[in-house]
């Protein structure tokens, strides 16, 4: 066996960190913080988000407020999107692009009033994504406004997630059965007397109806430990990393340095739709309408026969020739066969062509298939 | 973490059960921990030589590859086909059901002892 890898020295903790050590988790590093790898069975926490629920700590992930009366406009120039248009009580999926066109970080934006948005980013990206934000202030009265440290991010996923919110002792939210995925509602935690808010979100990085939760660090642990023995009847389980990742994957939702980078142009991960090339001026405008070349590498989705998957890094073959590279692969716990996402040479992109992967010396057939690998049942 | 006593163990973390000239081999809790569900095992071949350190089998979970390597000289005579069937075995009894193969000695190998690897995990 090979020797598991030790976290660094100083990982930065969790606000839930001692909620997690009391649940027997398993941790990993991860962009610098010691989060939850599993609990108990990366599988069962899987099956559990598709069958009933989980219970996931990302407050790891990144909250930029962008606050001013030019707010949407200083975020249409950002951004890939066309931010200004956002509703208030409305949240889009976005990217922070380089002047080459390369992916920076993808993030989700809420515009949580008027003249004020979250742009949620990743934990790896959060200095890339704030410095990036900051050089582009220049032509804009916009105030930025890093809350990481201040927020702690809990998310509830999975068919049974909606009633586990309304079971929860002391939580409540505006219209949450009328809320629409990727939108959210001003909500509230009552606790001991005092009521925090909370900002509902309906969005999720699992293929599932879901949740997020945005609260002040301090009331976090009380709202987990809420949501846990609430959703217990419910068959909410706490759920780590690894299975958020194995989710996301058979969701076919990207995941930066995997399907996303800088050497990446949206339109070859198939999100060519996030950016709005009909406005005036953005970074890397320029880039993205002269486009990454014809011969540029596009993703795929790969799905295989047996039990062997593909990882990262793994080349994909057509013949003898190399014509692309593995960014995800896993057996679907869901699917119960291998599947992956891949770069690939455009005239081997087509849904149906057969490739070969390289998995330690082995080839394995694959087929081109159609992304995502797995959908919830509407 | 389970180490038990009666077994020997390597840096690469597999288990020896050392029984007349026939070798019991896993992997130990800790490695099955570290790795996660296992779903998916290969193992060498009945008859065939292996050389100690040289790779032999993998054990893949749903988040990482882990490489097998022989802990001693000998010949394979016997793969666990009910761990291939059922990988999660592993998890779950890794010093029982979850053993990998039985190797025929050539040589008395030099293993860790149980305190010598708990040692070397940090326990």
């Amino acid at each position: 066996m090979t020797e598991p890898t030790s976290p660094p020295a100083t990982p930065r903790l969790s606000p839930l960190h001692e909620q997690h050590v009391a649940l027997g988790a398993s941790f990993t590093d991860f962009a610098g913080w010691q989060m939850p790898v599993r609990y108990t069975s990366d599988l069962a926490e899987h099956h559990a988000v598709r069958t009933a629920a989980g219970l996931f700590d990302i407050s790891h992930m990144a909250e930029i407020a962008v606050i001013g009366e030019q707010a949407g406009a200083f975020l249409d120039a950002a951004l890939a999107g066309r931010l200004s248009a956002l509703p208030v009580g409305r949240a889009k999926y976005s990217l922070v692009l380089d002047e080459h066109g390369g992916i920076i970080d993808d993030v989700i934006v809420y515009r949580v009033s008027e003249p004020e948005y979250l742009v949620v980013a990743n934990a790896s990206n959060r200095d890339a994504v704030v410095t990036a934000l900051r050089a582009r202030t220049a032509d804009h009265a916009v105030a930025l406004d890093d809350r990481t440290d201040a927020l702690a991010l809990i998310a509830v996923q999975g068919p049974a997630a909606r009633a586990i919110l309304e079971a929860t002792p002391g939580f409540s939210a505006e219209g949450l059965d009328a809320l629409r995925y990727y939108a959210w509602a001003p909500g509230a935690f009552a606790l001991a007397g005092e009521s925090v808010a909370v900002m509902v979100a309906r969005t999720g990085y699992t293929g599932e109806d879901g949740f997020e939760l945005y609260l002040d660090t301090a009331h976090a642990p009380a709202l987990w430990e809420a949501l846990l023995a609430a959703g217990e009847p419910l068959g909410l389980v706490p759920a780590g990393l690894a299975a958020r990742d194995t989710l996301r994957l058979e969701a076919g939702m990207p995941l930066y340095g995997h399907e996303l980078g800088l050497s990446i142009q949206p339109v070859q991960a198939g999100l060519g739709r996030v950016v709005v090339t009909d406005k005036p001026a953005f970074v890397g405008k320029a880039a993205i309408e002269a486009g990454p070349g014809a011969d540029a590498r596009v993703l795929v989705g790969l799905s295989a026969e047996g039990k062997r998957a593909a990882r990262a890094g793994y080349p994909v073959l057509a013949g003898d020739e190399v014509v692309g590279e593995v960014t995800s692969g896993a057996l679907s716990p869901t699917l119960g066969h291998p599947i992956a996402m891949a770069f690939v040479h455009p005239d081997h992109a087509t849904v149906g062509t057969g490739l070969d992967l390289d998995v330690r010396g082995s080839r394995i057939p694959a087929t081109v298939v159609p992304l995502p690998f797995y959908r919830k049942e509407a | 973490m389970s180490v038990p006593s009666d077994l020997q163990y390597t840096a690469e973390h597999e288990w020896v059960r050392l029984e007349g000239d026939v070798a019991t081999v896993g992997i130990t809790q800790y490695a099955a921990d570290a790795l996660g569900d296992v779903v998916y095992v290969d193992l060498p071949k009945v008859g065939a030589s292996v050389a100690s350190g040289a790779i032999v089998g993998e054990v893949e979970s749903t988040k990482s590859v882990g490489e097998l390597y022989a802990p001693l000289n000998g010949e394979v005579v016997e793969a666990n086909q009910a761990v291939v069937d059922a990988p999660e075995t592993i998890n779950s009894d890794p010093y029982g059901e979850g053993w990998l193969v039985k190797i025929r000695v050539a040589e008395t190998p030099a293993l860790l002892s149980a305190d010598e690897y708990r040692a070397l995990i940090g326990e």
